[in-house]
């Protein structure tokens, strides 16, 4: 089958998410809430201007916090070793006169995907996957777009490439808006900015020697491929929950409920190591690259990527044996 | 509403004439056709054949098994066991080269309410090679619709919906369109003016299938007929050809209704039909008034009319009045209710 029989078909199904006004709400909503994030995040950089001249004196006060928290007996042995582990990234930055936490635009972007991996974004692409197919059902229209001459998984895949095209695209408004609004508070600079990525950790021990700096930007790209790769899996499982569940509203709250399964497995779920292959498990990929310990023992980026692809393969393989089987009753 | 068929709508068939009867081209053949869902048949066996030009009626009451066939027609579903083929292309087998030849409106038009009715056009001609933005001016003055076509969906009637979804179905220039129930919605003027339009489409060489659980429209529309219940098919045939075989009734009329009556008891050959058993259009009924209906051959007429005569019965009226399909569809289904 040649690319111009199925450009058509994509571009049908790129128009009909944007005339649906999906995309407009996953804007709105990133323009409400960007806002609110900068605004705190500028509270936060004053409060610490009162407090000290120097970054680097807030940055010795955070460590000695640290360092008390470890000594303290109240504290579960699981949140010292986090602390050990942050101890030693953060002698690191201050051994090479480097600020983690300098505030700007760059920074703030980086900070904004890292925290919306696991949720945010997520919820994001739920809003346009959700009802790509699960909608045709319930509006009857499927009735229609099934029985012109087109081979069903021809209509599945253009679907797909919508979709993919879709998330890519709430990942840039992510970053973009997320730079240009945070820039007006604290400057549109960071670009070049240093950032340390390849802390290996064993147990509570952070070995450094494979540590590099890398500038703010490549990082910041690195940060939002990752969350790409964590976006696509989760628009890979909602297509295929779409095609099984015939009302989007089901197709919501089951991707949902898996989703936030998960970020409450990841932190609590450290002794159960089986639970390390479900996919909500894996989504903090981010994590890897600043250097932050694995929420259960043995999980590394490779695996992680390796879990999700094997479960984004999956949905897409069990969404296309479906779709193209089965009645279509109603 | 006003379906103008001004210009050439579908597709010129050629009708090729086969040899022998002068059987035209098969456009649907449907073969031994079964479907069983979570193990309850709900197709038995099922087969007919649609010629180029012809309209066929389906008739059945609500919950035959009508749509459920029609989405085996178009691959929605997939029979459990037998074959058909449009325009000689197993439809399960090769559903692109199949359904090139067909358009359908299965149940309700249903088409995206927040497109306008040109973009929806456009979104299904980008589904098929050869349509271009002349073919879709073309539909929407077809069905009328040139000044609401920029108007988003939503807003539409369902008369409207009714008439995107057949300009939708005449796209692709098909050679078999296929309407579920299209009279819905429609007030009795639209209804009139479907049927010239589907008439007027027929001429042209389209094959027609028509669903439908109204045994008058079916009977206005249609050349042949396939009655369905239970997910069997009770007859296919022509319309003349199913009404035949029953009698025509016989309405008299008098001056003095229960002398007649009377005699008319008295009479051999003659029995008068109990209202419960009446299966007259209501409307032809409605016009008269104290009618007496009977069924009797029809050469039994003159010597009955002699005999009430001879009786000093005045006779205001005699009329004969063809059974309708209802009356056929009741005495095979000895029941099964349709309205």
């Amino acid at each position: 089958m040649s690319l111009s029989n199925l450009l058509p078909l994509v571009r049908n199904e790129t128009m009909k998410v944007w005339k649906k006004k999906r995309f407009f709400v996953v804007i709105l909503v990133l323009l409400v809430l960007i806002p609110v994030f900068t605004y705190a995040q500028m509270k936060v950089a004053l409060n610490n201007r009162d407090k000290f001249d120097d970054w680097r004196l807030q940055l010795q006060q955070k460590i000695t916090d640290y360092q008390n928290q470890l000594s303290s007996e109240r504290i579960p042995e699981e949140w010292k070793q986090y602390r050990r582990i942050a101890v030693q990234q953060l002698q690191y930055y201050l051994d090479h006169d480097v600020n983690p936490d300098s505030p700007n635009a760059v920074t703030f972007s980086r900070g904004f995907v890292e925290a919306s991996i696991t949720m945010f974004i997520p919820l994001l692409v739920l809003a346009v996957a959700s009802d790509l197919v699960s909608g045709e059902r319930s509006t009857g229209t499927i009735k229609m777009l099934l029985t012109r001459p087109v081979r069903r998984w021809k209509i599945l895949l253009s679907k797909l490439i919508a979709l993919t095209l879709y998330v890519s695209l709430t990942l840039l408004a992510t970053v973009v808006l997320s730079y240009l609004i945070a820039g007006i508070f604290f400057g549109y600079g960071g670009w070049t900015l240093p950032v340390f990525t390849g802390f290996v950790i064993h147990g509570s021990e952070v070995d450094s020697s494979a540590v590099h700096a890398v500038p703010q930007w490549l990082y910041l790209f690195m940060v939002t491929g990752l969350t790409w790769l964590s976006a696509m899996t989760i628009a890979c499982l909602a297509l295929m929950v779409s095609v099984l569940v015939r009302s989007t509203a089901a197709s919501i709250v089951t991707m949902m409920a898996a989703i936030i399964a998960g970020s409450i497995l990841t932190n609590m779920a450290s002794s159960w190591h089986t639970a390390k292959y479900i996919f909500s498990v894996n989504l903090e990929l981010t994590n890897y690259l600043a250097g932050s310990p694995p929420p259960i023992e043995g999980m590394s980026l490779l695996f992680s990527v390796c879990v999700l692809a094997i479960w984004a393969v999956a949905a897409i393989i069990v969404s296309f044996s479906v779709f193209t089987k089965q009645d279509m009753l109603n | 509403m006003a379906f103008a068929a001004k210009q050439p709508i579908g597709a010129k068939v050629d009708v090729p004439v086969v040899s022998g009867e002068g059987s035209s081209e098969i456009v649907l053949s449907v073969q031994a056709v079964t479907k069983k869902i979570r193990g309850r048949s709900i197709i038995r066996g099922i087969s007919f054949d649609i010629r180029a030009g012809e309209i066929f009626g389906f008739l059945g009451p609500n919950g035959s098994g009508k749509t459920t066939t029609i989405r085996m027609l178009v691959d929605l579903i997939r029979p459990t066991s037998g074959e058909i083929y449009i325009c000689g292309h197993q439809v399960q087998r090769e559903p692109e080269e199949a359904l090139r030849h067909v358009g359908c409106i299965v149940e309700n038009p249903e088409m995206y309410s927040y497109l306008t009715g040109w973009e929806n056009l456009e979104h299904f001609a980008r589904m098929q090679k050869g349509i271009d933005e002349a073919r879709i001016a073309e539909v929407v003055e077809i069905v009328g619709m040139d000044n609401r076509i920029h108007d988003k969906v939503k807003t539409y009637s369902l008369g409207m919906r009714q008439r995107l979804g057949i300009a939708q179905a005449l796209l692709g220039r098909p050679k078999l369109l296929i309407l579920d129930e299209p009279t819905n919605g429609l007030d009795p003027k639209g209804i009139k003016e479907l049927r010239e339009f589907i008439r007027s489409l027929a001429e042209q060489g389209m094959s027609l299938f028509i669903s439908s659980h109204l045994l008058s429209e079916i009977q206005l529309m249609c050349d042949r007929v396939a009655i369905i219940s239970k997910g069997e098919l009770l007859a296919v045939g022509s319309v003349e050809e199913l009404l035949s075989q029953r009698g025509a009734y016989v309405i008299w009329q008098f001056d003095d209704r229960e002398a007649g009556v009377r005699i008319l008891r008295e009479l051999e050959h003659v029995s008068i039909v109990p209202e419960h058993e009446q299966h007259i259009d209501e409307s032809v009924l409605a016009l008269l008034p104290g009618a007496v209906i009977t069924s009797m051959p029809p050469d039994r007429i003159a010597a009955a009319v002699d005999r009430l005569t001879r009786s000093g019965i005045g006779i205001t009226a005699i009329q004969k009045v063809a059974p309708t399909l209802e009356e056929l569809f009741i005495t095979m289904t000895e029941g099964d209710v349709v309205e």
